[in-house]
Parts: C-alpha cells; structure tokens; sequence
C-alpha cells in the first residue's frame, strides 16, 4: 500500500544557491501528486529530496522534514538505501541496464538486496511486469532479449517495472514521459491511474494536460516555493494564487 | 505576452459574442416597439435578426470548439470559453423570445386595439437594460454590474406576477376580449424569458470572472426574498 508524505520546512541548496525555500506539502497515500512550474523552479530537486537523490550531487545540501509513513528521512541514522528501496523513482529517459536482459533488469533491485529464490524472483518479475502494463508485450522474450532492444515507450515501462519489483511505497516519476510518443504516453499515464492502488505516486511534469489527466493533487512551484498546492481540478479551473493562473492558462513559464 | 495566437482566438470570440449580444437585444427592442406602436414594419426586422443570430451561434460554437480543441485552455481561460458557450445559447434563445413577441403582436395586428391594463412598455424597459447590462458586465468581465443584473430579475419577475393576476381578472371581467388580454399576457412571460436569460448570462460572467458558482446561491437568496 502506499503512504503519505509530510514535507516541512524543506530547503535545499547548490552550493551556496537555495533552489527550495521552506517547502511544506501534504502528499496523500495512494493519490497521484503532480509538481509543476516552469523550467528552473525547482520540481525537478523537489522529487530528489524526497528520497534523498538531491544529496547525491556534490556540494548539495537539504535541511527540513521529510517523513514517508512513518520513516523520517532525513533523521540521523535513517539509511538513504533503505530510504530509497521504499521510494522507487523513474526519470525522464528510460536508463534500462542495456547489458542485462528483460527479465535481469527487473530482478536487479532485488539481487542487490540480496534475494534469491530463483522461483519467488520468478515470481516477483511477472508480477512487476504486469503491473507495468509490459508483461503482454514481452512475455515470450524477456528472458533472452536485452532492455535496450525494447522502444522508448517499452523501456520506460521496463523501468518502472523495476521501480516496482522492490515493492515500495512510493514512486516517484521525473517527466516519465516527455522522450515518449503519444501512445506510449496514454499507457504510462494510465498506467499511473492504475498504480495509485498500490503506490503513492508523484509526477513531475512540464505537460500540464499531462497533470491534469492523471494527478489527483497538483502543486505549483515557482522559483523555488512552493506556490499553491490543491485539487488538480481547482488548479486548473479555478486557482487561487494569480501566478499558478499565469502560468496554467501560459501566460508565462 | 506569450501565445498570442491563443489571445487573438479569446478576443475575436468576444467581440463575435459582443455583436450577436447586439443583435439579441435589437430584435427585443424592435419586437416590444412593433407592440407597443402597433407597427407591423418593426416584425420584419425581428424575423431577419433572429436569421443573423442563428448564423452568430453557430460560427460562436465552432470558434469556441476549436480554440478548446486546438489550445487546451485553462483556468481563467477555460472558464471564458465556457462562458462564452452558454451564453450563446441564451442569447440565441432571447432571439426566439423576441420572434415570439412579433409573432404575437402580428396576430393582435389583426383585431382592434384593447384596453391592456399593463405596463408593457415598462417591463419590457427593465428587461432591454437588463440585457444591455449583462452585455456590458461580459465586455469588461464586471462581476459587480452582473450582480446588479441578478438583482433586477426579481423586480421583472413581480411585473410579470402582477401583469398575469391583472390580466386573468381582467378576462373575466370582459370575456369578450380574452385573446388580447391572453396575448399581453403571453408577450409579459416572453418578456420574463428574456429577463431570465439575462440573468444566466450574468450568472456565467461571474462564473468566468470569479470562478464562482452563484446559479445556487442566488436561488436561495431569491427563496428567502419570497418569504420575506
């Protein structure tokens, strides 16, 4: 089952450059939360902050709360390992291990922890695949073909199979399908209405029809805050703040 | 100012919808002048009106699909747009009331004149500013002059209650002229239409500019009035 995410007084810097000031956000358990706002206001370290991704990059720094369930993530001793086996995370380009196979690619999150059981990694493997919408598509091949043979719109299925196949409780999806062609889009945002079921799902997204067809929840962020935050459906009809309208009906961004 | 394209679409659909607003309310007033001077030659240019206000719909409906189609509007936008298609059926509709109107007055045409113990000319007065009014709340995305206009249509409402009691007795006073009484009558709730589909465009300007649904609200309002 997915979980929700506090966010408090989240800040997040480049060196001596802050890109998030003092975010908070409410993100619900098994909704779809989509983060928009032009290119450089911050959406993009938004989603690396919550699972520890931002501190990867060297000279970064975050303070604040992030609490995923009950897992206070940023609490000394918490490990950003642990922290990101329960929060799966897909990027723009599908980045499959091209070397492996299908079926290699997806079971590679698992192997890392240490699994094993040859017939419950079967296991896991289909079920991920099915979840991604993929299964039907590969299912005669996937032993043997490598994830690069795969299209765009396959390989980025792939990984969010493989995002799955360790079963967390939130996905996090960085433009998961602006390398994609419309078709393989409709199936990675439907995909997304089907997996709020079982998953927390936050979407960055620079499409805001995109957001608007699949998010539950949008939040609108400019120059680093987190401007306005509410039903995907009263940000785009009826927002509250004027820039979230500027933006959403194009008149900057 | 990005997509300005998009601008352009927002504002050729406004001044569309700003003459056909025009048209709407020059066939109300020429249908009530044919009545109240008994002239048969104002009828004529309702008739040819109603004809450009159909045309004015339709043309309306296709720009408003294909800037919905074309530039997926949002927000403040999108509500404009939805606006600005319900309100072409309202104004299309208050070009059938007036029709109705010559329609009638052409049919009184033929009988002598009657003693009309009504108004008419009054009511028909506050209904052609209401209109104006909803029209120039659209032009200028004034919530406040459509508020005014929401105000105004429980004052055309008691006309048409008062015309409809004074006109009933009035037929069975004089039984003899029941059709003349019945047609003034029939020509008050015309009238009262027109009122009403003034007060939904005001409705949906409000909507567009504030975002706010008040078609409830102001029911309510209007219920506590009555009981008042």
């Amino acid at each position: 089952m997915g979980v929700g995410i506090e966010v408090n007084n989240l800040n997040a810097w480049f060196g001596k450059a802050q890109v998030l000031s003092d975010i908070k956000m409410s993100v619900k358990p098994n909704q779809v939360t989509a983060i928009i706002g032009p290119s450089g206001c911050g959406k993009s370290t938004y989603v690396r902050c919550l699972n520890r991704m931002h501190e990867t990059v060297a000279d970064a720094k975050v303070s604040g709360d992030v609490t995923v369930g009950e897992l206070n993530i940023y609490k000394n001793g918490t490990a950003a390992v642990d922290v990101r086996r329960r929060i799966g995370m897909v990027f723009q380009k599908p980045n499959p291990f091209p070397t492996m196979s299908i079926y290699d690619n997806v079971a590679a999150g698992l192997r890392l922890n240490g699994f094993r059981n040859r017939r419950e990694l079967d296991d896991i493997v289909e079920r991920s695949l099915r979840l991604a919408a993929l299964w039907d598509e590969v299912k005669d091949v996937f032993k043997k073909k490598s994830g690069a043979s795969l299209s765009g719109g396959q390989q980025q299925r792939l990984c969010i199979a493989r995002a799955l196949a360790v079963q967390p409780e939130v996905l996090l999806m960085d433009e998961p399908a602006s390398a994609l062609d419309p078709i393989s889009t409709g199936k990675i945002e439907e995909l997304m209405f089907q997996l709020k079921d079982q998953f927390t799902v936050v979407i960055v997204t620079h499409n805001m029809q995109q957001a608007a067809r699949v998010a539950d929840w949008t939040g609108f962020f400019l120059m680093g805050k987190l401007i306005e935050f509410d039903k995907t459906q009263k940000i785009f009809t009826t927002p509250a703040d004027k820039r979230t309208e500027d933006y959403v009906t194009g008149r900057f961004g | 100012m990005m997509r300005t394209r998009f601008q352009q679409g927002l504002d050729d659909l406004k001044e569309k919808l700003l003459l056909m607003g025009g048209l709407a309310e020059s066939a109300v007033e020429s249908a009530t002048e044919s009545y109240l001077r008994r002239d048969p030659s104002f009828c004529q240019k309702v008739f040819s009106r109603e004809k450009e206000i159909n045309q004015a719909e339709r043309e309306i409906d296709e720009m408003a699909v294909d800037l919905l189609a074309m530039q997926q509007p949002m927000a403040i936008d999108l509500r404009f747009i939805l606006a600005v298609l319900k309100i072409n059926a309202d104004l299309e509709r208050v070009g059938d009331q007036a029709v109705n109107i010559a329609q009638r007055t052409l049919d009184i045409l033929q009988g002598t004149p009657a003693d009309i113990p009504v108004d008419i000319g009054r009511m028909a007065g506050t209904v052609s500013t209401m209109v104006r009014r909803a029209l120039e709340s659209f032009l200028d995305g004034r919530a406040e002059v459509a508020e005014a206009v929401l105000e105004m249509d429980n004052i055309v409402d008691r006309m048409k209650d008062e015309a409809f009691i004074t006109l009933v007795a009035k037929m069975k006073q004089d039984p003899e002229r029941t059709r003349e009484y019945l047609d003034a009558l029939l020509i008050a709730r015309n009238l009262e239409r027109v009122a009403d589909h003034a007060t939904n465009i005001a409705e949906d300007v409000i909507f567009w500019v504030r975002g706010a649904d008040v078609r409830h609200n102001v029911k309510q309002m209007r219920a506590s009035d009555d009981r008042q």
